[in-house]
């Protein structure tokens, strides 16, 4: 290389490093810039919650069960029943289903078996909410009103908190069934094989192995799917009733805070402690997301770190 | 016979039958949505404005909301892409495999992942209230973008952890620099990126929560950024609460778009990783 050439070489790789530093600059601040939205969200809806937070004491908003926004008062408690109730109803029956769907799918099936479900998992996965939403108003709502509900109750409309809370688990089954089959797949084959040579039955080995060394990480899917259903909104609002109530039973319709977010939205303008008020919900919901979320993560991250 | 393989037999029934539930699910879904929507999708309904008495049950279509959703659903992914890319680049190769910073971050992403869309609404609708905004498809477009980055960064940075450090240790030795790497980078995650766009389509065309307040309804066609905008969930959402049959029967016609679309992207999903997982470094 003469002296020339050298120059114009070192002159072309100082513009190459600049140029990297520079595009490094860019993806630091895209980085920074997305992980920042995570922080104004938050501090967006304090800010906004934050006349009502003034007005009134937290234990009255969130314990007391008047909601009457145009005389000023202002009780979660109905809105808070209502998302656990629905939410609670969709954990208990899809963990089961879940549970042995992933089962099933890990330790006992072919992978033909796989290659059928999955498909039909990601379908279910990727079905919008309003179709959700739909089919449970054409074949939920009836199947209450007019096979179930008859045998328990005098009359219910098929509008109620049951309704929603079969909805909702069939919309986060996909969810819980790939945490627990990613979950269950992490588990050493080793183990399983020392087991199943002791003499144990695949379902013993299950019992025994699998779901003991998993169980923390169960926890942790079941927290995360928990924080996915308390926020789904619109399939929950189209079939749970939309009634301010305490609900009294499965087949009462129930109100949860999404719901209350979604119907209430366009007029809360002209009443400032009313928008206050919602947006206080919001907050609620994403405080709860927000905790559930960290915590079943880390969990889930460390169990991946162990297991792997 | 001892008891458990009893115990064996009986469990190995209640799995089958319980995966085969998720089949039930899934069937009579879309069984229902293709009974109802059927008959009530044709020509007319694709290809024109509402008309006149169209909340009524009168003549008109779904084309609003048709061009509104994918006005919305098509700016907002490559707006997404724009954004997420870089970051999922900044993740894996700028920074050390291991990384702190890089651990937070996905953490960040995890988090904003599990955010509800509606608090997305509300918080890009507080926004847009505050800089004098009104619902428009401007708003739709970037709560939408929001929404669906965390998607785009987890699903693209799930295929980019997977990439052989080798791979970029061979392209340094050679005198790259790291951002020329990328060159080498982007054709091992391309699928990655292709799924992950599908993926977030499929989101972004599905949610009705976010876009309810941000881009508002309209009969027409906007023509700019400042204009409202229909969607299609909404449409399903808005005319199924109508108690006119005819009304009602038009919202399974929608459902029935939205639910078309979502199955071929999950098609178009499968085709696409099987076909490049085959010639894919490992």
């Amino acid at each position: 290389m003469t002296r020339g050439e050298y120059k114009i070489a070192q002159k072309t790789s100082v513009f190459r490093l600049l140029k990297d530093k520079m595009a490094g600059s860019v993806m630091f601040t895209f980085t920074m810039l997305s992980v920042l939205l995570l922080i104004l969200i938050g501090a967006g809806l304090v800010i906004k919650s934050l006349p009502i937070l003034e007005e009134k004491s937290l234990w009255e908003l969130l314990f007391t069960s008047k909601w009457k926004p145009m005389r000023g008062d202002f009780g979660f408690l109905p809105f808070i029943m209502g998302t656990l109730w629905v939410t609670v109803i969709a954990i208990v029956w899809t963990l089961p289903v879940s549970l042995f769907t992933a089962i099933f799918l890990t330790e006992n099936s072919r992978s033909w078996v796989k290659k059928v479900v999955f498909p039909a998992l990601d379908i279910l996965a990727g079905l919008p909410s309003v179709v959700y939403g739909v089919w449970g108003i054409l074949v939920v709502v009836p199947w209450i009103s007019d096979s179930l509900a008859p045998h328990f109750v005098e009359y219910s409309t098929g509008y109620s908190t049951l309704t929603a809370g079969i909805v909702l688990g069939i919309m986060i089954l996909p969810l819980m069934i790939s945490l627990f089959v990613e979950l269950f797949s992490s588990v050493p084959q080793d183990l399983r094989e020392a087991s199943l040579s002791l003499g144990a039955t695949r379902w013993q080995t299950t019992k025994y192995v699998l779901l003991k060394k998993t169980f923390p990480g169960m926890v942790a899917s079941v927290t995360l799917a928990i924080s996915r259903a308390m926020g789904e909104t619109i399939a929950v609002l189209m079939v749970c009733g939309n009634i301010v109530q305490m609900p009294g039973s499965l087949f009462d319709g129930c109100y949860p805070l999404p719901a209350l977010l979604a119907n209430n939205y366009g007029e809360m303008l002209s009443l400032p402690l009313y928008e206050s008020a919602l947006m206080l919900s919001a907050l609620i919901l994403f405080v709860v997301v927000f905790v559930f979320n960290i915590v079943s993560r880390l969990i889930l991250r460390k169990i991946e770190r162990t297991l792997v | 016979m001892k008891i458990k393989f009893v115990e064996e037999k009986v469990m190995k029934g209640i799995m089958l039958l319980t995966t085969l539930l998720v089949f039930l699910f899934v069937g009579s879904i879309l069984y229902t949505i293709i009974k109802n929507g059927l008959p009530a999708l044709n020509w007319e309904m694709l290809t024109s404005l509402p008309g006149g008495g169209f909340y009524i049950g009168k003549e008109g279509g779904l084309l609003n909301a048709i061009v509104g959703s994918l006005y919305i659903v098509g700016a907002s992914t490559v707006l997404g892409l724009v954004v997420s890319i870089p970051v999922v680049f900044y993740l894996n190769v700028y920074l050390k495999r291991n990384s702190k910073r890089a651990s937070w971050a996905r953490l960040a992403y995890d988090v904003l992942f599990g955010i509800p869309s509606i608090v997305y609404g509300a918080f890009a609708f507080t926004i847009m209230i505050y800089f004098g905004l009104k619902t428009s498809l401007a708003g739709g477009i970037i709560v939408i973008t929001l929404l669906i980055i965390p998607i785009f960064i987890r699903s693209m940075d799930e295929i980019a952890r997977e990439l052989p450090q080798d791979m970029l240790h061979a392209s340094y030795s050679l005198g790259a620099t790291r951002f020329e790497t990328i060159k080498v980078v982007i054709r091992q995650i391309a699928p990655g990126i292709a799924t992950a766009t599908l993926l977030s389509i499929g989101r972004a065309i599905g949610d009705a929560a976010a876009v309810m307040f941000t881009a508002g309804y309209t009969d027409s066609i906007p023509t700019s950024l400042s204009q409202p905008a229909a969607t299609l969930p909404l449409a399903v959402f808005f005319q199924l609460s109508s108690p006119i049959p005819e009304v009602q029967e038009r919202a399974y016609a929608a459902a029935l778009i939205l639910t078309g679309i979502v199955l071929v992207l999950s098609l178009l999903g499968r085709i696409i990783t099987n076909r490049f997982s085959k010639n894919k470094i490992q």
